[in-house]
Order: C-alpha cells, then structure tokens, then sequence
C-alpha cells in the first residue's frame, strides 16, 4: 500500500478537478474510488484493458467507442485528471450555470460539449465530419444482425440527407446541433453523479 | 385463423370433457385384481374329458383394466398435461397474452374445467394438500427465480428489496389485520367471532404480494430496470417473509393470551428463520459447487447434483422449520456461479432447461388448480368482509408504497419517482402462495371457510382486474413524449446512441457505492473460493478446446445459412469508396420508405440494458441474443484492431481500420495475458448477470467466424485467383487475428487466415475480407497464407511487436509485415 502513496488524491488535486470540472468534493473521491477500483495496475492510469474489464461495457453496443472517448489522440492511457474531464460532459446542467456568465470556456457540460462528444462517437478521424461510412459504421453496431447493408446504407443515405445542409454528404458538427436542436440533450446526455 | 382457434378451442374442450369424464369413470370400476372384461374361448365342450383339472375357475383374461393401481401417477400425468396443452393454447393467438397475463388465462381455464367437474358432479383430485404444494410445487418455482436471478442488479439493490419484502410485508400483515379487526367489532357483518390473531393470521396470507404477472407487463412496457429488479426481489423475499409471518401467526392464534414476551420472541424467531435459511442455502451451494468439481467423469448426472442439492436445502430447511424459500433461493444463487464453471456445457444448457420447465409446470399447475377448486369448494361469502378485505389490501398496499418510498429514497441511488410508485403499489398481485396458504389453514380456526373464500375472491380480483389493467394504465402514464412520425430518423438514430452512450457512462462509473466490500469479497472468492469449488484443471486448455469446437459448430452453421443478406459485420469502407459515394446520385426518399425506417429502427436497435428483463422472464429462458451479436462483433474488431501494422496511425486514410475501435494498437499486448487471467482474476466479471462466464468466453471466441458475413458474395472466392491485387485503401487486408495468442490456438488461426483479397468496387472492406476468411474457413482448411499487398500500404509499417514470435504457430510464414 505505500508504492500508492503517491497515487492518492491531493486535495489541491480535488480543487483543481473541481474548478475545472464542476463536481463536488464528495463526488470526486467518490469517482477516485471508483477509477483505483478498476485500476488494477495501480500506477495511477488507467488502460484500455481497465475499462474492458467492466462487462457491462462489453456488452454496450457503443461499448469501444466510449472507451475510446476518454483517451485523448494517440494516447494508451487516461489518468485521473483526464477520466474526470471525459465524465464531466455527463454531469446535468443545473440552473444557476445556466444564467453564469461564461467569460472564460464553456463548461464542460454545456449542451455543445455534451453534443461535441456524441459526435466525436461517431467521428473517429476528428475530422469534423460525420461520413456515410462513419455513420455507417455506428448503425451497424447499434442493430442487430437482421438488417441487411442495402437497408442500413439506404438509412444512412436519409440520415445524411436530413442533415446535410451545405451538400457535402456528411455531417458536420453545426449540422449536427441544428438536427438535434429540439432535442432534450441536456437531460438525455447527463447521468446523476452519486455523492 | 378464428376458424383454426375456434376449431382448437372445441378439441380442447372435448379433451377436457373427456378428461373430467375420465375421473367420472374412475369411481365405477370395482377394483378387481383380474379386471371384467374377459374373452372366452369359442369351444369349450363339457364332456371333454378335462385336462386342467380346475375346470371351474375363469379362464385366462386376455385384456384386463387395472386403473387403481396407476391412479395416482395417471391423474397427475393427465392434469399436467392439460395445463401443458392450456399453455399451449394461449399462445395460438399472440394478442391474447400480450392483453391478458398468463395467470389469468390459467385461471380461466381451470375454472372451465372446475365447471365441467362440477357439473359432472366429480370431485377434484385431492392433491392439493399441504405437504404436495409445499414439498413439491412450492421448491422448483422458487428455483427456477432464484437461478435465474440477475444478481449484480439484485445485489446493489439489495437493501431496498429488504426493506420492502420485509417491512413491506409486515406493514401490510398488520395494517390490513387491524382493520378487519376493527371491521369485525361491527356488528352488521356478522362476523365477531374472528378474534385479533386470526385476523392477523388471514392478513398475513393475503399480503404476500406475487407479482408474476406484473414481471410480464413490465417487460413490455420497458420499464426502468431498478423498478424491475425491486418487484423481483421483493416477490422473492415476500415468500419468505410471508410464510414465516404465517408459521408465527397460526402459532400465536392458538394460544389464549398473547404476552409481550411472546412477540420479542417472535421478532427474534424471524430472523432466526431468515439468517437460518439463508446460512443453509450457502451451506448446501458451497456442498453442491464443491461437488461439481469431482464430476467431470460423470457428466451425464451432473444436472442432478443441481436439482438434488437444491431440494436438500429445501427440505432441511423444513425440517427446522425455518425459511426453506430462502434456503433454496441462496442456494441456487451460490451455487450457479460455480457450478457452471464447473459442469460441461451441455449439462448448463440441461439445467437451464430443466429449472425453467419444472417451475412453468409448477406454477401453471397452480394456477390451474386455483380456478379448479374456485369451482368446485365449498364457499362461505361474506360480502363485508371480503369487499373490506379487497379495500383495505388496495389501501394499505399503496400506503405502504408510498411511506416506505420515502423513507428509503434518500438512500437509493435512482430514487423512485411517483411512476415507479403507481408501478410499485399497482402491481401487487396476489398468487400462488395465497392460495397454498388459505389452504392450509389448520381446521380448528372457525371461519376457515371464510378465508379462503376471502382469499381466493382477492387473488382472482387482483389477478383479472389489476392484472389486465395495469398494461393499459402504464402506458397511459409513460407517455412518450416524442411521436415517432415527428421525429426524424435523425433524432431516433442519435437519441439511442446517446442513451446506450449513457448506460455505458453509468456502467462505468458504477452505481454501487460499496466498492470496498466488493473488492474484498472479489479478492476472497478468487484466493480461497475458487481454488477449493473449481476444477483446476481447466484454465486454458478446456477454454481453447471450447474455442475449437465452437469454431467448428459455427463453420457447420455457417454452411447451413443461405441467406446472403445477413450481415454481422458493420461496413467499412474505403477512401476509394468515399470517393465514390460523393458520385452517387441523391436518393429519394418516399414516405413509405420512410415509415419502414422508422420501422426497421425500432424493432432492430438495440435495447438499453436488456439484460435483467431478458433474464428475469418467467416464461422463457434467457435471450442472450442481443448480448450475444455485441460480443462477437467487438471480438472481431479487437482481433483485428490486434493485428500488428495497426500502429501507424498518421499514416492511416481516412477509412477506418477498424469499426469500433480506434486505429492503432487499442489493446496491446497485455490484453492476451489479461484474457487469460480471466479465470484467475474475476473482478467485476462475476457480477454480471451472464448466464455463465463459459459462455462469455464462448461468444468472443466464436465471432471470428460469426462476424463474417456468411456466404455471402462467395463468388469472390473463385474470383480471386491470387493475392496480389489488392487495394490499398484496404485497411484490414492482411490482418490475421493473431494477437489473441492464448485463445488462437493453432487451429483459429488456421481458420482465421488473412485471405486473398480482391478489389471489390463498392464493397466495403472488411466485409469482403471477412467474406473470403469466412469462406477459407468452411472451405478449405488451410488456405494459403500469402497476403502480403502487392501495392504499399500505409497500414503495414513495420511491425513494432514481435507477437508473432511468441507463438510460432502463430507466424504467418509468407506474411511480411515490412512489405511496404
């Protein structure tokens, strides 16, 4: 137990996390516990392997997408700064936020984040551009084995063709926040943080 | 179609016409041991001289009927079979289950046959007695619930089962007994001469709520998963609590005075009762998993080590009279996790199967004889009584739900918001247990007649009025908020993605707060546990023998399939194809063409957290399919995300190289080491309401040939003479899963072959390359193992790891990764 010493969460850490990230103290070492529970190698981050170990995710759909979305470009491993960062976009948007002037960046959850990285599940090449085969890709995970490629390709040709405003056959991100526009995302993309 | 229903209806009355006639019959046969119906001989002078010398004795009967001596047997065969084919006559016409709960079509039934018995003036079989219901019926229900229990759910969940099994029961026991109580001092209903205990003795038998039926409208409605899990559990529990409520109260009704003593003690014998049986249950598991170890020579009894120990439970459970539904309900839970580590697969698919039908049968049985012995009792109406019976179990039930609530919200995770509540509190059906109870009332309690009465009035009140109405009423209060013709396909595309994004999120971050405890007994199971109740032996080898034989069933499916038009495999595509797609003319799109979108969308997304209603279906065994297709396709892409040459990322066009996830080395090479430590190391996967871990195994092993499109475009296997032309926008070509050094044993990877790839204009990539692996793999045996690109690829770099070396099986001796 002493090699994690170092591993343990200073509280200049716990502040800085929360500044950045809007969490309470209470759930930040709630979410600590929860990333050295499934940090098996103990050195402080944590793997793809780590996150695969949860089966739940395994049998997520999206499952290796959203592993994916916590590792930044190239990188093998999330540290604890980097997992809050990826969860703040889930945290709800309460209403004294709403009203807060946003001088600096927006918070981490805003609706745009939140929409910012549902797009990055389907755009893997961060290229700011949902293609037909990205989309294409992404329904294909999400259906079962009944459906044929001809049906997919013909819904990810009316998708596309919903949103597609400037003719370049795929999505970019604004197109994407125009067709989500009446959608609740806030509520949809927030989960409740425990304490 | 009616005239087919209505045609079976008439076959099946005749059937029970005939059966009830049967019974009829059987009063009239004399029992004689050489039965009546004799055949004499055609010549039989007298004056012959005699050669038998008892020439007076019957002759030699050549069909004699001896119904006494198989009554039993054949009864309970008959009845069984006419619940069967009652079953099977509901699902003639899907609406009618989708409308009306099974019990209540069972109940039905049995109240049609109770009407012709009675009318035939036959008695019902005298089967139902005490000892049959609780010896024999009562134990495989409650298997069958609690070995299919999802027990990760169950287990966060586990204090407000508790708390509403238990205090739930007890609230509703003496609210409702103290309100009859109180109704009883009235003198217009006549019915003063039921004292405080017998009125707390009835309460107790008709607030064990059974929400069978409730289960079934739940699923369909998708409601959300802690409401599921609570109603589960809490029958669970509730029958336990309940019985034991019950034993305390008939115990107490007998005796003249009730002291303060009396109830301390009662209070202490409840938990005597409860930790009792639970410390049985895990005794009698801990013996059965233990067991299973020593079996592998034996494989064809295994499935009856399960059923025996369980029953042993149970009934040692009753010998001390303490919960034996908790026995065996602990027992089924620790055993499972072991013993289908430890049984041979076919003998987990036995038990499953085994479990499921002996508790359907149990509970159709039940229900069956419900409406049978409605009929065919003795009745005692009292209209006060029962209607303020029926009121005050409605009332206090919804109290109830409504105080505990409350009380427990603080201190759960997701509280219940007032939907769940109505969900909570509606669904309170009264079943099987009720009735078992009413039954067994001792005789010396005046008004027996009464309650059971009472308590079959409110069991067929809940199960018809509240059991058909509750579908309708959660439908009308989970109001969909978005109308599906509004949306576009859009908004039902990226809404799904976004909530399996969050069940994902949530999965991760945990929901169960008591990570400490579980660690602990994570780190205890796997030291101590598993080394004594698991075969050892098995490790790696038993699982890449598995690996084998799966890989063989699934070459011999997949020659079976003819359709072409199944594809497990999501598409990739090429820069090539990009390009080409820009090309392709706008579609247009129909409003029909739409609606079928729509329509194909919903019925063929996958659903959020399927997995505890899948499991927790009474009905029907566990459908794993959904969980089944995830797995093998993240299997396939992790294979071929594994493949060395992958780490070139930079270089990488914009087609993807894999399809869910990212390019370059996503798992290196620690995940095979990391899959193998999976026997050793189970961490979080023993909380997975996973059927057995075997068969998580078995899915990701199986999807290298599953996720290949099966026999689809097979042309291009005789249209691909060499290897060379390959394109290289193809990613994936040349990749041969060979990163799973421990599950790829030498004959995956001979299957898994990187096969000669063709350009195949518009094609998707993967697809083709699976395609033609997939081929190779029914195909041919060994295919030839040259893949290397003629045209430089981008992808195949150098390989930075040496991970073919380390199993040389696994070297592609031609492949040259360096090719550039």
């Amino acid at each position: 137990m002493g090699s994690r010493a170092s591993t343990l969460l200073r509280e200049e850490e716990i502040e800085e996390i929360k500044k950045e990230t809007g969490f309470s103290h209470s759930q930040i070492t709630r979410l600590y516990s929860r990333f050295t529970s499934l940090d098996k190698g103990e050195n402080g981050t944590l793997s793809r392997e780590d996150f695969q170990r949860i089966p739940e995710l395994a049998i997520n759909p999206l499952g290796d997408r959203i592993i994916n979305a916590f590792f930044p470009e190239g990188e093998d491993q999330v540290n604890f700064r980097g997992f809050m960062r990826t969860l703040a976009h889930f945290r709800p948007i309460e209403d004294n936020e709403k009203n807060k002037n946003q001088a600096a960046s927006e918070p981490l959850n805003s609706r745009t984040n939140k929409l910012l990285f549902a797009f990055r599940l389907y755009d893997l090449d961060r290229d700011d551009k949902i293609s037909r085969d990205e989309l294409l890709q992404v329904l294909r995970m999400m259906v079962g084995v009944n459906i044929s490629d001809e049906q997919l390709g013909s819904i990810a040709d009316r998708t596309i063709q919903e949103a597609d405003t400037n003719g370049d056959n795929s999505i970019s991100f604004n197109e994407f926040i125009k067709v989500l526009e009446k959608v609740d995302v806030e509520q949809k993309m927030s989960i409740r943080f425990l304490h | 179609m009616d005239l087919s229903i209505s045609r079976r209806a008439g076959v099946f009355l005749v059937i029970c016409t005939v059966l009830s006639l049967l019974y009829g019959c059987r009063g009239e046969i004399p029992p004689k041991p050489t039965g009546g119906v004799t055949i004499v001989p055609p010549i039989k002078p007298d004056n012959v001289p005699q050669a038998y010398p008892d020439a007076e004795k019957a002759n030699l009967p050549v069909f004699t009927m001896d119904y006494p001596r198989i009554q039993i047997p054949f009864e309970i065969t008959l009845w069984m079979l006419l619940a069967s084919f009652a079953k099977i006559g509901f699902h003639v016409y899907h609406k009618i289950t989708i409308w009306v709960p099974e019990s209540c079509l069972l109940v039905s039934i049995g109240l049609i046959v109770g009407a012709i018995m009675h009318s035939v003036h036959e008695e019902p079989p005298a089967v139902l007695t005490s000892n049959v219901f609780f010896l024999y019926m009562l134990p495989p229900i409650v298997l069958d619930s609690g070995y299919f229990m999802p027990t990760r759910p169950f287990f966060e969940n586990i204090g407000t089962v508790l708390w509403f099994a238990v205090v739930g029961t007890l609230w509703n026991s003496i609210g409702i007994g103290m309100s009859l109580f109180a109704i009883c001092q009235i003198e217009a209903f006549g019915v003063q001469d039921i004292n405080l205990q017998e009125n707390l003795l009835f309460a107790s038998i008709i607030s064990a709520v059974d929400p069978v039926a409730v289960l079934n409208v739940f699923e369909d409605v998708s409601v959300n998963e802690q409401l599921y899990i609570v109603v589960f559990g809490e029958c669970l529990f509730n029958d336990a609590v309940t019985v034991v409520l019950y034993n305390m109260f008939s115990f107490v009704a007998e005796m003249p005075v009730v002291e303060p003593v009396d109830v301390f003690l009662g209070v202490a014998r409840f938990f005597v009762v409860g930790l009792g049986g639970m410390g049985f249950g895990i005794l009698f598991g801990f013996v059965a998993a233990f067991t299973t170890r020593f079996t592998s020579k034996v494989r064809e009894i295994e499935p009856l080590f399960i059923f025996m120990y369980s029953y042993l439970a149970y009934l040692v459970a009753e010998l001390f009279a303490i919960s034996s539904i908790m026995a065996i309900v602990t027992c089924a839970l620790t055993m499972k996790y072991y013993v289908e580590e430890n049984v041979s697969q076919r003998s987990c698919t036995t038990i499953r199967h085994v479990v499921k039908m002996l508790g359907s049968i149990s509970e159709t049985l039940i229900f069956f004889f419900l409406g049978v012995v409605t009929i065919t009792t003795e009745h005692e109406w009292n209209w006060g009584y029962i209607l303020f019976t029926l009121l005050f179990a409605f009332v206090w039930r919804g109290l109830g739900v409504l105080v505990l609530t409350q009380i427990i919200n603080p201190f759960r995770t997701i509280p219940f918001n007032l939907k769940d509540q109505f969900g909570l509190a509606y669904g309170g059906l009264r079943g099987a247990i009720s009735f078992a109870l009413a039954f067994t009332l001792p005789d010396n309690i005046g008004r027996k007649q009464l309650f059971v009465t009472a308590t079959i009035a409110i069991i067929l009140f809940t199960v018809f009025l509240q059991g058909i109405s509750i579908r309708p009423l959660i439908e009308f209060i989970n109001v969909r908020r978005t109308n599906r013709n509004l949306s576009t396909i859009n908004v039902e595309i990226h809404c799904r993605l976004m909530e399996h994004t969050i069940a994902g999120i949530e999965d991760l971050c945990g929901q169960w707060s008591h990570f400490y405890w579980k660690d602990k007994f994570m780190k205890f199971n796997n030291r101590i546990l598993r080394r004594i109740l698991i075969r050892d032996s098995r490790a790696e080898s038993s699982i890449v023998a598995l690996y084998k034989k799966l890989e063989l069933q699934n070459a011999m499916e997949i020659l079976d399939t003819v359709s072409g038009d199944i594809s497990a495999a999501p598409s990739i595509v090429s820069l090539y194809e990009e390009k080409k797609s820009s090309a392709k003319p706008k579609k247009k799109f129909l409003a029909a063409d739409l609606r079928n979108m729509h329509d194909i969308l919903s019925k063929n997304m996958y659903k959020i957290r399927q997995r505890t209603v899948a499991y927790t279906n009474k009905h029907a065994l566990p459908n794993d399919s959904q969980t089944k297709e995830i797995l093998i396709r993240r299997h396939a892409s992790i294979r071929r995300s594994l493949r060395p040459g992958s780490f070139q990322s930079n270089m990488v066009p914009k087609s993807h190289k894999y399809f869910s996830l990212p390019a370059g080395q996503s798992l290196d090479l620690k995940f095979p080491p990391s899959r193998l430590s999976y026997t050793d190391d189970h961490e979080t996967m023993s909380e997975v309401a996973y059927p057995s871990r075997r068969s998580r195994f078995g899915q990701p092993t199986r999807s290298s040939s599953r996720a290949m499109m099966p026999m689809r475009r097979l042309d291009t296997l005789k249209e691909a003479p060499s290897v060379d032309a390959v394109d290289e926008g193809r990613s994936d070509g040349g990749r041969t899963g060979h990163g799973m050094s421990r599950t790829n044993s030498s004959y995956s990877d001979s299957h898994v072959v990187p096969a000669p790839r063709r350009h195949h204009p518009g094609d998707n990539n993967s697809g083709s390359a699976d395609n033609l692996r997939n081929s190779h793999h029914e195909t041919q045996e060994e295919e030839e193992e040259q893949s290397q690109p003629s045209s430089p690829s981008p992808v195949w770099a150098a390989e930075p790891r040496d991970s073919t070396t380390r199993n040389p099986l696994l070297r592609r001796p031609q492949w040259n990764p360096k090719k550039m």
